[in-house]
């Protein structure tokens, strides 16, 4: 299938270091509503003005517990929900302006988590790999359908004609890749994708996953809540808190130190591995606060155990956190002079 | 470099391929009752149609003479009624009138109602609330109010009950369809298609109606006995069908006078309404499980 | 361990009847001191979830076809009926479930749930019982018990329902309690705080845990024994030491390079192909057999033994025969 990889290169718009994605002060709120007249009594703080980058040809992994914003950034990137404030960036291009929502969706997909509820009982699996490429009107959608079954490891004979619940979670995950692909995506965002599966036949798929990227030169976004599975296969993470980023940065400075409490937090909560170190005191206290009605200032103070006056009145600022020019983190710790008692009183050279 | 991937997960067995709706079938003919129930109907439904042909008394010719004889007399295996026609005749001849109200009103309001449902459900926003809020005020009335008061104001006669049968069944099966739209539209395969780039018609066309059709069909099967008794109510009642068409529900009403000389042929029609009206309830239930496609 | 345990299973064998037939577990042996923790580990369909629902009776009798025998501090718990039955249910065993926002009731307050339990099988009254309610809402370490007693399931937080559902389940000081994966929908940095709550309550009230998951690293986190489940029947036992530092089963060797654990990024990840069996016709052989890397003639022919490599420890491979015989 090199013929992808052609067309990739007449795609390439901005060159290597345009970044994929820029996104930039992305906001989403929900309104709940509730009473007779159907009126707005709260707002959720879905995501609130995060800005980030995703690079050509890297693997991007968003950590960060339920309500954090997660799912709804991706949504918003692939067009799904509407932007309540900010822009898209797509290879240099803004997204409403240069270009149209339509034009980008051909090159973002998504893979979602529940494998099942992600394809259509009613078609067979070969139908519903081949419907995107048939909207798009793309040549011969079902040849193009068999092609992508046989790649991700189906064999289309025996299984192009099958249902959904004739296939195992491992395999429907499969066909949700290759309808992914049929579009030939430039960027893949994958939702908790493996998160459904066991154990051994998750193994597979983030094998596949690596081939995948590599032969078809694509971007993921990885979104999981494993943080052993998202240091396996991203070269950077960016950890949310209650619809903010509270810290990105490349995958061995994130794991080998920890800018953010959160982060840390995140990070002394993962299985030990060894019994012999088991946990022994929980790291945080308590479930992640609504993003109904986030914290002011630091939205973490509330949880933190360094939280001092200056977290509850002032938002922290994404900031370069040690010599890693690329990991930044929204800590007044880690700002200098920033009125935290922890803070560095150096100023940085 | 990919083999390891490649033979991955093959071992599943499956037994043979089958579609979804040779599933259906397949689940539907284990279950005898609806099975039985079928084969009633369509028995009633055959004779219906070619009731011309099976060699029937007139329907229409009376005689003063043999009025209400019972059931058995010779030449007459079901009796007359009060104006001495034919019982069996009268009841086949009836059962053609009777179903056809029964049933076209059903298939008019599902088209109509999964058209509004659809729509509503996979719009959303204003114009589901301006749908929704227009069929929740047909359905403030009890169903048989509303045939009543749209039949009396239309004057009595077939179309009319037609028509009056048709509005009262739009608003329940909107509603329906309105539900399961709404819940197939947050599922994220119509995300994924959306995520394609297909428009919403195309969506709906082949993401959303195969698997609305199915569940509002059901629920509409078993509006078709509601139906087919709110019209012999119409008729009973002299706002539906007019003498001297045979139909059951006028049947029952022209007879209610020979209750105490020959109760058996009285009751006859409303025998008819409650086994058919029985067996599409049954019917219905059948489907109803064996196309619920679980895993 | 004394000689009397608390849980026996014998020969356990559970069959369910339906559109087609699933045999969900097939022969399955396993004892549990007092006092003990167990991880029962295995992946979707390796039956470790019908092995607690049968410990409680709880599988539709109509669709299942159970045989072997299970006995729990020395009784038979097939044999029992009626009230025998539900006071073993709740008193001697009690189960925490996977989403305790299904498994606590919506239209009652958690105080009036647990005291209900409580009443039913102490014969107390409701005044006393509330004060019990009350006092294992504070066992189970939930911030302002008082106000929490008033509150509906649905008023509370995951990690709080969870904690609700776990004092639920203590109320009668049941001898042995089943989890049922009750942290697997929670957060990381909640599931950590149920496993540590867990942990100290079992030492408080000396019960016996069987702790079903699918996630070795929690199993780490709260096991002394594990026990890996596969195709319905246990392939490998031991402590939880032995599991992790010497894995003996193929099958749990690959599970825990899957967990990805300390796996170099970019590594090529050692994937167990294949997916498991559908359990349509009862296994005679080794069901690993077609997804193992080391598979032998004679595995397709027989159900392989246990060995036992160690103390408390057996693995049914023939792979360890020949590690004995060697």
């Amino acid at each position: 299938m090199s013929r992808i990889d052609q067309q990739l290169d007449g795609r390439d718009r901005g060159g290597p270091a345009q970044p994929l994605i820029l996104a930039q002060d992305l906001k989403k709120h929900f309104p709940i509503r509730s009473g007779l007249l159907n009126r707005k009594t709260a707002t959720v703080h879905a995501v609130d003005g995060i800005s980030f980058e995703v690079r050509k040809g890297e693997t991007l992994g968003i950590v960060g517990e339920s309500g954090c914003g997660k799912s709804t950034t991706a949504r918003l990137l692939i067009g799904l929900i509407e932007l309540d404030d900010g822009t898209i960036v797509f290879d240099g291009d803004a997204v409403g302006a240069d270009l149209s929502l339509k034009e980008m969706r051909k090159s973002v997909q998504m893979v979602f988590q529940d494998s099942y509820a992600s394809l259509n009982p009613r078609l067979t699996i070969e139908e519903s790999v081949a419907f995107g490429p048939g909207v798009q009107g793309l040549s011969d959608p079902p040849k193009r359908a068999r092609d992508l079954l046989a790649r991700v490891g189906l064999d289309p004979d025996r299984f192009g004609q099958r249902y959904p619940h004739e296939l195992s979670g491992g395999q429907r995950q499969r066909v949700n890749i290759a309808r992914a692909l049929a579009m030939s995506p430039r960027l893949v965002i994958l939702d908790e994708a493996v998160s459904a599966l066991d154990k051994s036949v998750e193994a597979q798929v983030l094998n596949l996953l690596a081939d995948l990227k590599e032969e078809f030169g694509l971007t993921y976004i990885f979104i999981s809540h494993d943080l052993n599975v998202v240091r396996f296969v991203s070269d950077r993470v960016m950890v949310m808190y209650l619809g903010e980023v509270v810290e990105v940065g490349p995958v061995e400075a994130i794991y080998a130190r920890q800018a953010h409490p959160y982060t840390a937090s995140l990070f002394s909560a993962m299985p030990s591995m060894d019994p012999d170190n088991r946990t022994l005191e929980p790291p945080l206290a308590g479930d992640p606060p609504n993003p109904v009605n986030p914290p002011s200032g630091c939205r973490f103070h509330t949880r933190c155990r360094f939280a001092e006056d200056i977290c509850s009145t002032a938002k922290p600022r994404l900031d370069v956190f040690g010599s890693n020019r690329d990991h930044l983190a929204a800590c007044h710790m880690r700002v200098p002079f920033s009125g935290h008692s922890l803070a560095d009183v150096e100023t940085s050279p | 470099m990919a083999n390891i991937s490649l033979g991955a997960e093959v071992v599943m067995p499956v037994e043979q391929r089958r579609g979804y709706w040779s599933s259906v079938v397949r689940r539907f003919l284990r279950n005898p009752v609806a099975v039985g129930c079928a084969v009633v109907l369509l028995a009633l439904i055959l004779a219906a149609i070619f009731a011309p042909y099976l060699d029937l008394a007139d329907p229409y010719k009376g005689s003063m003479i043999k009025r209400l004889r019972p059931l058995g007399t010779d030449g007459f295996p079901l009796g007359t009624d009060e104006q001495g026609r034919d019982m069996l005749a009268r009841l086949i001849y009836g059962g053609r009138l009777t179903l056809y109200i029964g049933l076209v009103p059903v298939v008019l309001a599902f088209f109509i109602g999964t058209a509004l449902g659809v729509t509503a459900g996979y719009a959303g926003g204003f114009v589901n609330t301006l749908i929704m809020r227009v069929v929740d005020i047909f359905f403030a009335f009890p169903s048989v109010l509303l045939a009543i008061a749209i039949s009396g104001a239309l004057g009595a006669g077939i179309i009319n009950s037609l028509v009056s049968l048709t509005i009262v069944f739009i608003p329940p099966i909107t509603r329906v369809a309105e539900s399961v739209t709404s819940s197939v539209r947050a599922l994220d395969y119509v995300d994924a298609a959306r995520a394609s780039g297909a428009g919403a018609f195309t969506i709906v066309r082949v993401h959303v109606l195969g698997n609305v059709l199915g569940p509002v069909f059901v629920y509409a099967t078993s509006l078709t006995s509601v139906c087919m008794i709110l019209a012999a109510g119409l008729s009973f009642l002299g706002i539906g069908v007019k003498p001297p068409e045979p139909e059951w529900g006028l049947m029952l009403n022209t007879l209610r006078t020979a209750i105490y000389i020959n109760p058996m042929i009285a009751a006859l029609p409303g025998i008819m309404i409650f086994i058919t009206s029985l067996c599409l309830n049954l019917l219905s239930d059948g489907l109803r499980s064996a196309m619920n496609v679980k895993d | 361990m004394t000689s009397s345990p608390l849980l026996q299973i014998r020969d356990l064998n559970v069959r369910f009847h339906g559109e087609r037939t699933v045999h969900a577990i097939n022969g399955l042996n396993l004892s549990l001191g007092h006092g003990e923790m167990l991880g029962l580990l295995g992946e979707s369909g390796s039956g470790k979830s019908v092995t607690l629902k049968t410990l409680l009776r709880l599988l539709p009798p109509k669709r299942t076809m159970i045989d072997g025998s299970i006995e729990v501090n020395g009784t038979d718990i097939m044999t029992l009926s009626g009230k025998r039955l539900s006071r073993y249910r709740g008193g001697d065993v009690s189960m925490v479930f996977q989403e305790p926002a299904l498994a606590l009731d919506p239209v009652y307050t958690v105080g009036e749930q647990i005291a209900e339990t409580v009443m039913r099988h102490r014969g107390i009254g409701r005044r006393e019982a509330m004060e019990v309610a009350l006092d294992m809402l504070v066992k189970v370490r939930i911030p302002s018990p008082e106000r929490r007693l008033k509150n509906y399931p649905h008023e509370m937080s995951g990690g709080m329902r969870q904690r609700a559902m776990i004092a639920l389940a203590l109320s009668c000081r049941p001898k042995l309690l089943l989890a049922d994966e009750p942290t697997t929908a929670l957060d990381a940095t909640v599931q950590i705080q149920i496993l540590l709550l867990l942990r100290e309550l079992q030492k408080e009230f000396g019960m016996s845990i069987i702790f079903v998951t699918h996630d070795i690293g929690v199993a780490v986190e709260i096991a002394d024994r594990v026990a890996v489940m596969y195709a319905g029947n246990i392939v490998e036992e031991g402590s939880i030491h032995d599991i992790i530092r010497d894995p003996r089963h193929p099958y749990t060797r690959g599970l825990l390079s899957a967990n990805l654990h300390d796996v170099a990024r970019g590594t090529r990840l050692e994937a167990i192909p294949g997916a498991p069996p559908a359990l349509n016709i009862k296994p005679a052989s080794c069901q690993f057999a077609p997804r193992c890397a080391h598979v032998m003639p004679a595995c397709t022919s027989a159900l392989p033994p246990f060995v036992s490599p160690g103390e408390g420890r057996r693995v049914a491979c023939l792979l360890e025969r020949g590690r004995e015989l060697a």
